[in-house]
């Protein structure tokens, strides 16, 4: 206890939480580095909404690109009905370049953090890759899809029918990270399956679920819905 | 129902009220998510002209979910008071904005008009009426409310400390919650949103405020903002709430997909007056917002202002101590920038005090949102001018479990200065006490979350 009635009370109590607690104020208003810093973090949460994800970290990984019914960001935060949907040329894209019916499809999108894919997919990916080919599983033609929904996965999952499908896939930013990503999987993705039926990570970035961590996870859950046939609140893991 | 009108030599055509109301709406992106906007400007100008010429007894007289096939119509239908319905359904919705908006009629009249008015009825007249219509009428009702203590007066602006943990940290939550009490936040109610919904959990986190509560004799009341089920279980095994709390949906379906029913929330009142540690009577605290029945696919083609009076019209029912609109909350498909959230926020408001209900917002938004902190400043003074009972703070307006913006402590102190209003009178008094305020303006010890710490 001495120990600690020695340290700086407001340090004590900051070392607790992530909130922005012990900033001060004149008048009743906050004090000037913390006001600018925090519209600096919100502006780096909207640039990660409104950002693309960089052609380099595509062709890297040898992705390649189709695009949902969605024209614009605009349209996109408008009709997230529209996100879940293919374009037309994209189906006809994803039968000529892709495996048909592998053991599990890893899916790439933007959604609604580009900078989360910049900033993770790098870590991810090889890792991903890696933890899926320890299990011996077959793994389909991997691509991205700008401007996807989570639900993108079950028309997906029509056209290739793999037996799992990975999505890979930016989170709404926050203040404390725009770069946040979220991994779903489900098992024979397709039309009537429900979010019940999904699964998720999320939180996956460099202070939250590290990368390869989750990489491996990823493979571990795929590995038992091929085992149990299963996924979501049915699988037992 | 049919009905034609022309407009600048164009004519429109409406087929149902359905159709009227929802075109009637000032632009929003959820009613285009849901395909029945208006298409143009002048459309929807014609059916503001159609709606203000219907009649309230039209509008009892066609409804847009029948009571036969929902429960929340059918208990908003139950609520009308026939006698004061019986003096006022020949009044066209011009008449009725009309009436609210006379310099004759002050609070006590609008709450004896607001017992014969449906919430379809209430909604009706917000879409006629301007964003200063919307303000100039809610700031005559006076919604006072008694849980542990009373807000609601005039000239009181309330607030509720939102100290979240993104894993429910109890001293992460103790930092957070000094800080908001070092404000002056905190005298509407002291609410956490849990990370896990869990029994265990819930009972802990209504333990701790509640021990902060004693420790500091803090007039205020505590709540735990998880689904009602796992709050009633830890209030079962002896957990300490003053409030209990649930969201709500305008429609039984969507209130199925919240996963309650009208039968859970009686049971959770007659729970909470048993077990609730409150003096009550007013133990609810109910949430809403524009967009969650049309998410939840639970919409029946109803616009989303429609069915957010409904929700009014559920909690009314249960007579709660506070009722807030979390209203930049749901998403930019359903109010895609600050103009549609600072119209739904004022609309939100004015059709809760309408209903007699003691009404809060989150002034809010998400990083998806075309909208900044400075929409938030302008929507709190709006509501502080408008009378809110209530809004909610986090340190410095970042909310770091539920990931979106709301206003800090220092905007909620800042609008009751500006403003000339005061915290509860009982809390007033602790502040006072406590050397945070002196004669009601701020000490050395404000801001300062460090005075709360027994350092030994």
């Amino acid at each position: 206890m001495l120990a600690n009635s020695k340290k700086d009370p407001l340090e004590t109590l900051k070392q607790f939480t992530p909130a922005r607690i012990g900033v001060g104020r004149t008048g009743t208003r906050p004090l000037t580095r913390d006001v600018l810093q925090f519209r600096t973090d919100h502006a780096a949460a909207v640039d990660s909404v409104y950002g693309t994800v960089p052609e380099s970290i595509l062709s890297e990984f040898s992705l390649f690109s189709v695009t949902t019914q969605v024209e614009s960001m605009e349209h996109y935060l408008k009709r997230p009905d529209h996100g879940r949907l293919l374009a037309d040329e994209a189906k006809t894209l994803l039968q000529k370049n892709c495996l048909q019916t592998p053991d599990v499809q890893v899916v790439v999108s933007d959604g609604l953090s580009a900078k989360a894919i910049e900033e993770n997919l790098g870590d991810v990916y090889p890792a991903l890759i890696d933890s899926l080919e320890s299990y011996n599983l077959q793994i389909g033609t991997s691509f991205f899809v700008k401007g996807g929904r989570v639900a993108c996965m079950d028309q997906i999952g029509e056209i290739l029918k793999p037996k799992a499908l990975v999505l890979l896939i930016g989170e709404r930013p926050g203040l404390m990270s725009a770069e946040s990503m979220s991994a779903y999987m489900c098992y024979q993705p397709g039309k009537g399956k429900k979010e019940s039926d999904r699964m998720v990570i999320s939180n996956i970035h460099k202070r939250g679920t590290p990368p390869i961590e989750a990489a491996a996870h990823i493979g571990t859950l795929i590995d038992k819905m091929l085992q149990q046939k299963t996924s979501g609140v049915h699988l037992i893991v | 129902m049919d009905k034609t009108t022309t407009l600048l030599g164009e004519t429109f055509a409406f087929h149902s009220l359905k159709e009227i109301m929802a075109k009637a709406n000032e632009e929003r992106s959820g009613d285009e998510l849901a395909g029945i906007s208006a298409s143009s400007m002048k459309e929807r100008m014609a059916a503001k002209q159609v709606l203000a010429d219907l009649t309230l007894s039209e509008i009892r007289n066609y409804p847009l979910l029948s009571p036969d096939e929902d429960n929340v119509s059918a208990l908003i239908e139950n609520q009308l008071d026939p006698a004061v319905y019986e003096i006022i359904k020949n009044w066209t919705v011009a008449e009725l904005r009309e009436y609210i908006l006379s310099d004759q009629h002050a609070s006590d009249d609008l709450l004896t008009l607001s017992q014969g008015l449906s919430s379809e009825m209430i909604a009706a007249v917000a879409k006629i009426m301007s964003n200063l219509d919307l303000i100039q009428a809610a700031s005559k009702i006076e919604v006072q409310t008694t849980c542990q203590t009373t807000i609601g007066q005039k000239g009181v602006l309330a607030s509720r400390a939102q100290p979240n943990h993104p894993s429910d940290n109890i001293k992460g939550m103790r930092a957070s919650l000094y800080e908001a009490l070092s404000y002056g936040i905190g005298d509407a109610v002291i609410g956490i949103n849990p990370v896990i919904d869990t029994t265990d959990n819930i009972y802990a986190l209504l333990h701790e405020t509640k021990n902060i509560i004693n420790e500091w004799s803090i007039p205020t009341q505590n709540c735990v903002l998880s689904h009602v089920t796992s709050q009633m279980r830890a209030i079962e095994k002896g957990a300490p709430a003053d409030l209990i709390f649930q969201s709500l949906a305008g429609t039984e379906a969507g209130n199925d997909s919240f996963g309650i029913s009208l039968s859970m929330l009686d049971e959770a009142t007659a729970l909470i007056h048993e077990k609730g540690t409150a003096a009550g009577p007013n133990r609810w605290y109910f949430e809403t917002g524009q967009g969650s029945e049309l998410s939840s696919e639970a919409h029946f083609g109803i616009d989303q202002l429609t069915l957010e009076a409904r929700c009014y019209g559920l909690a009314r029912h249960y007579k709660p101590f506070i009722v807030n609109t979390v209203v930049g909350f749901i998403g930019p498909e359903y109010l895609y920038n600050s103009k549609q959230v600072l119209r739904a926020g004022l609309e939100d408001h004015f059709m809760g005090k309408m209903h007699g209900l003691p009404m809060g917002v989150d002034v809010c938004y998400t990083n998806h949102m075309d909208a900044d902190q400075n929409d938030m400043d302008n929507l709190s003074m709006l509501l502080g001018t408008a009378g809110v009972n209530f809004m909610i703070g986090v340190p410095m307006a970042d909310d770091c479990m539920l990931n979106y913006q709301s206003l800090s402590y220092h905007d909620i102190a800042t609008v009751r200065q500006v403003l000339g209003q005061t915290p509860a009178p009982l809390f007033a008094q602790w502040l006072e006490e406590q050397g945070i305020t002196q004669n009601g303006r701020f000490t050395s010890k404000a801001g300062d979350p460090t005075i709360f710490l027994n350092l030994t």
